[in-house]
């Protein structure tokens, strides 16, 4: 039974830095080009090319090293990794070994209800390798080498996971984190966020058992299905009385299995040493304490202020913090009104997001015209127009089609607000009603409910429903 | 006797010869030496136009440092659509699209390039036996066995045998062990090892990058420091180019020195060397005690440490620098019905045995459970024979020792690797310390070969090291 198990897993999370250029060459470091259409000679290892170190990745691991919590080291040094292949141009890959730029860091994440520190053991920079594509012809690879040198941080927590959605909790923390900081997209689909998952099994309280690490994870669904698969099938072998081989394993997406790239027998010798061409990272702390500003609000910040100086409930303030460019939407148009905010935070999580998602939008989309919401929204706080003509207006007005105001006299939505008005409507409305005003004096509710939809229709729903049920009450009461 | 830059330059600024019938006297010099120091002769249409232009700067008053000079380049600097080999099979074929940073300045400073010079293979080898293009021969002759064809030394054996053949006037070279020193010594002219990281590594296809450092090979000590003034500059695209301040090398080279200079002989060195080795540092040290040097003896405690130092460190750096020689972009490919084997094919046949051999000792001295026996106590003792040179140059201005064991030996004569890497013997410990070095003629050997004494000075002290080469160079001339 696999209840007397538990699993054991440590990450090791690949996070592309977003700098507009590669960790040791000028080349651009973007997404989306055509093949081999980012790379330089020294990207493409041509004979005498020598690494130039890009200061700004030093920058965005400093930064990290600030969220994660980590002991930032002022001496790190590059290695190369040696190993041959095609999308690997110079044969080796430069990276941190002995002495990597961030050690001992944690981040702490929800675990049910409970919070739990998840410690980090370290994090260091490394270049990515390019992309070797097998399925275009049967008889040839195609080589793409737009990835090659693009900046990694690769973050080594310790094996102090132990489900798979705790997994999923750290992953997303840390990639909201890094986006907060603004050092990575966390672009999952285009890899600007893979893991690698070390899971061993054991029975509960026992060793640790021998590890599997299922290489290149690049979704939270295939994450999920991989480890549980990895639990079972580890828990089976040793249940059928075989022993766990240290294996590298590849996931299948389309079988949902894990299988064995190579064994521990066959593992490289990468035969690190310290790179020749470029020299240690020595900083200084002054050059550290200088990025300790651009760090920013981290998420949890922002969390406990918008529930304390903005009132927001909880749930509702985790969904606006879940993405930066979110809470910044909001905090734009906290400053540029009066509305309370957390009338803006209900009409920006409900129909304001569902419109982006709708429309398949960029939340940084609606930027400028924040201006443009709080003014709808001032209208409907205020009375002036009702919450279904808001959510009427609110698609133009997102979509620039014109100013609130405007588009409430165009499409005659203001509210009829005007007592006396009113008053002769629902005059009107209850001649020949003798036989329901009997009903309602003698206890029936519900006839209040008809005569103010009554109203509500002779006004073509312009009608301002809470005075309606105001002059109401008093008429039918007389 | 061949002229020094300055002479030409003069002729050329008289109009006593033009820069096209310059170039073409050292043109037809080059194609009608059969040394085999050229890899490579740059056709001749290929040079007109800047022939033409440098004769326009003379003619207009206003010529480059280096205006008109037919120079020779060592086959390990890329050049810009002229094949660059390394003398290797694998590039055989390889023509680059970019210029290396040292023959930039080169052409930016007027020179004309000859050719691309034979070397050893990836600059591996004391001899110039390993290039895919054969032996280099020596443009000396054994007075006592006038028929034998021997070595110009190396790895910058076809530069050396160019200069001294005079089909260039001076040729760029590259030094990681001795390979600017060693072949200069043995064809009887000057080579400079500049301090690491004075000139840009970026395009030199790369041996060890921690000890790789281009130099020129050239007739006289003047003539370095005009190529040294050119190619020293701080270069932002190797991380390892020190931005110290550059000097002009040339201001003060016949100048005596205002203070009085003390040199160091290291007796360790002298132990069990030949009298024609021994005469050579007798020759040098009389010819500057008349100056009022001073010589005192001086001891090493790491000397007997540095070859095999060396031969770790150099092979290790080489078997990760030449990783990305695998005949998939460029160079030269070996069918093969998988990747590997494509790999395997290329690389076998691509690499001569020398090559082979060093990427091997290097994948053996970093591979896991022999990395900390070898190539980090490798790094320790390197550490230890640089402060052991700060020590010495502590006490003294510069070190003298001779440049190479021995005169130049027959093609073929030494098959033994470790017979060949003891030629690098007195050399070697500068290129670790990463100190300057400079070889300058001192005399000739019983069998009527040149041999050369080194000259080693402090870090970046280039300017007083070719002064003091400049002053001995005056008492030794022998080929004058």
């Amino acid at each position: 039974m696999s209840n007397n198990w538990e699993m054991v897993i440590g990450l090791e999370v690949h996070a592309q830095l977003k700098t507009s250029s590669k960790l040791f060459s000028s080349s651009p470091n973007q997404f989306g080009s055509e093949p081999n259409e980012n790379v330089n000679f020294i990207d493409s290892g041509m004979p005498g090319m020598l690494p130039v170190m890009n200061f700004g990745c030093i920058e965005m691991a400093i930064k990290t090293g600030y969220a994660l919590n980590f002991k930032i080291n002022k001496h790190s040094v590059f290695e190369r990794k040696n190993y041959f292949y095609p999308d690997l141009p110079q044969g080796y890959q430069i990276s941190q070994f002995e002495f990597p730029i961030l050690s001992e860091g944690y981040i702490n994440i929800e675990s049910g209800d409970d919070k739990k520190k998840i410690r980090i053991e370290r994090a260091h920079l490394e270049q990515d390798a390019g992309k070797s594509i097998h399925d275009i012809d049967p008889k040839y690879s195609f080589i793409d080498l737009n990835r090659v040198g693009t900046p990694l941080l690769e973050i080594v927590s310790y094996p102090d996971l132990s489900s798979a959605d705790e997994v999923i909790n750290y992953i997303s923390s840390l990639r909201q984190l890094l986006m907060y900081i603004d050092v990575c997209d966390g672009n999952m689909q285009e890899g600007s966020l893979r893991a690698d998952v070390n899971l061993s099994v054991r029975k509960k309280g026992q060793e640790l058992g021998t590890r599997c690490e299922i290489k290149n994870l690049n979704s939270f669904k295939f994450i999920k299905q991989a480890i549980e698969y990895e639990f079972q099938r580890q828990i089976n072998i040793i249940d059928g009385g075989g022993e766990i081989e240290q294996n590298t394993m590849l996931f299948d997406t389309s079988t949902g299995e894990t299988r064995a790239m190579r064994s521990k027998e066959f593992s490289h010798d990468y035969r690190y040493f310290p790179d020749p061409d470029l020299l240690p990272v020595n900083l200084s702390q002054e050059q550290i304490d200088k990025i300790k500003p651009l760090v920013g609000e981290l998420p949890q910040d922002k969390l406990n202020k918008f529930i304390d100086n903005y009132n927001l409930d909880k749930d509702i303030a985790k969904i606006i913090i879940a993405e930066k460019q979110n809470a910044n939407l909001f905090e734009k148009m906290i400053s540029e009104s009066t509305v309370k905010p957390k009338f803006i935070a209900a009409w920006l999580v409900g129909d304001i997001f569902a419109f982006i998602k709708e429309n398949n939008l960029e939340v940084n989309s609606l930027n400028d015209k924040t201006k443009d919401i709080t003014d709808l929204l001032r209208l409907i706080s205020d009375d002036v127009i009702s919450n279904k003509a808001g959510k009427e207006i609110l698609p133009k007005v997102l979509n620039g089609e014109g100013k609130p105001s405007e588009l409430v006299k165009e499409l005659g939505l203001e509210q009829v607000s005007d007592s006396g008005e009113l008053e002769k409507i629902i005059d009107e409305a209850l001649v020949g009603e003798e036989e329901n005003i009997l009903k309602f004096q003698g206890g029936s509710d519900r006839v209040l409910g008809y005569f103010v939809g009554k109203c509500l229709k002779a006004t073509k729903g312009k009608g301002n429903p809470k005075l309606i049920n105001k002059i109401l009450l008093e008429r039918l009461k007389k | 006797m061949k002229n020094s830059i300055s002479q030409i330059k003069k002729a050329l600024i008289e109009k006593k010869i033009s820069v096209c019938e310059l170039y073409d006297e050292y043109l037809a010099k080059a194609k009608s030496c059969n040394n085999n120091s050229f890899n490579l002769v740059i056709d001749r249409e290929n040079n007109i136009s800047s022939i033409n232009d440098s004769q326009d700067r003379y003619d207009n008053g206003n010529p480059l440092p280096l205006d008109g000079i037919p120079l020779g380049i060592k086959d390990l600097f890329c050049t810009k659509g002229i094949r660059t080999t390394a003398s290797s099979k694998i590039l055989s074929n390889f023509i680059p699209n970019y210029e290396s940073f040292v023959t930039q300045q080169l052409l930016n400073d007027g020179s004309i390039f000859i050719g691309k010079n034979n070397c050893d293979e990836f600059a591996m080898g004391s001899s110039n036996e390993t290039s895919y293009f054969g032996p280099v021969i020596n443009p000396w002759k054994n007075k006592n066995s006038q028929k034998d064809n021997l070595v110009p030394g190396g790895s910058s054996g076809g530069s050396a045998a160019a200069v001294a053949e005079g089909s260039c006037v001076a040729s760029m070279g590259t030094d990681t062990g001795g390979s600017i020193r060693q072949p200069a010594s043995l064809c009887g002219i000057v080579g400079l090892k500049p301090t690491f990281g004075s000139c840009s590594r970026w395009g030199i296809v790369a041996f060890a990058s921690s000890l790789d450092q281009a130099g020129p090979l050239t007739n006289c000590v003047e003539d370095a420091a005009y190529v040294l003034n050119s190619i020293n500059k701080h270069d932002f695209n190797d991380s390892t180019s020190s931005n110290h301040q550059r000097e002009d090398y040339l201001v003060d080279i016949n100048n005596s020195f205002e203070k009085k200079i003390k040199i160091g002989i290291p007796s360790d060195y002298l132990e069990d060397v030949s009298e024609d080795i021994l005469n050579q540092i007798d020759n040098t040290k009389k010819a500057l005690s008349k100056h009022g040097i001073e010589f005192v003896d001086v001891k090493f405690k790491t000397t007997e440490h540095a070859l095999s130092t060396y031969y770790i460190l150099a092979p290790a750096e080489a078997s990760s620098n030449l990783a990305r020689y695998d005949g998939i972009r460029y160079g030269v490919r070996e069918d093969g019905e998988s990747l590997d084997d494509i790999y395997l094919n290329s690389r076998t046949k691509g690499f001569g045995d020398e090559v082979t051999r060093r990427i091997l000792i290097g994948a053996y001295v970093l591979s896991a459970g022999y990395y900390d026996a070898y190539y980090r106590q490798a790094q320790k003792v390197r550490r230890l024979i640089k402060n052991d040179f700060q020590r010495i140059l502590n006490e003294v201005d510069f070190i003298l020792t001779p440049t190479t064991p021995n005169e130049a030996f027959k093609i073929g004569d030494k098959l033994d690797p470790i017979s060949m890497y003891k030629n690098d013997i007195y050399t070697v410990p500068t290129s670790l310390a990463g100190l300057p070095g400079i070889s300058i003629p001192s005399g000739l050997s019983k069998n009527g070969l040149p041999l050369g004494v080194q000259f080693i000075g402090n870090y970046f002290e280039e300017k007083s090291l070719l002064q003091l080469a400049a002053l001995a160079e005056k008492e030794l001339s022998f080929n004058e």
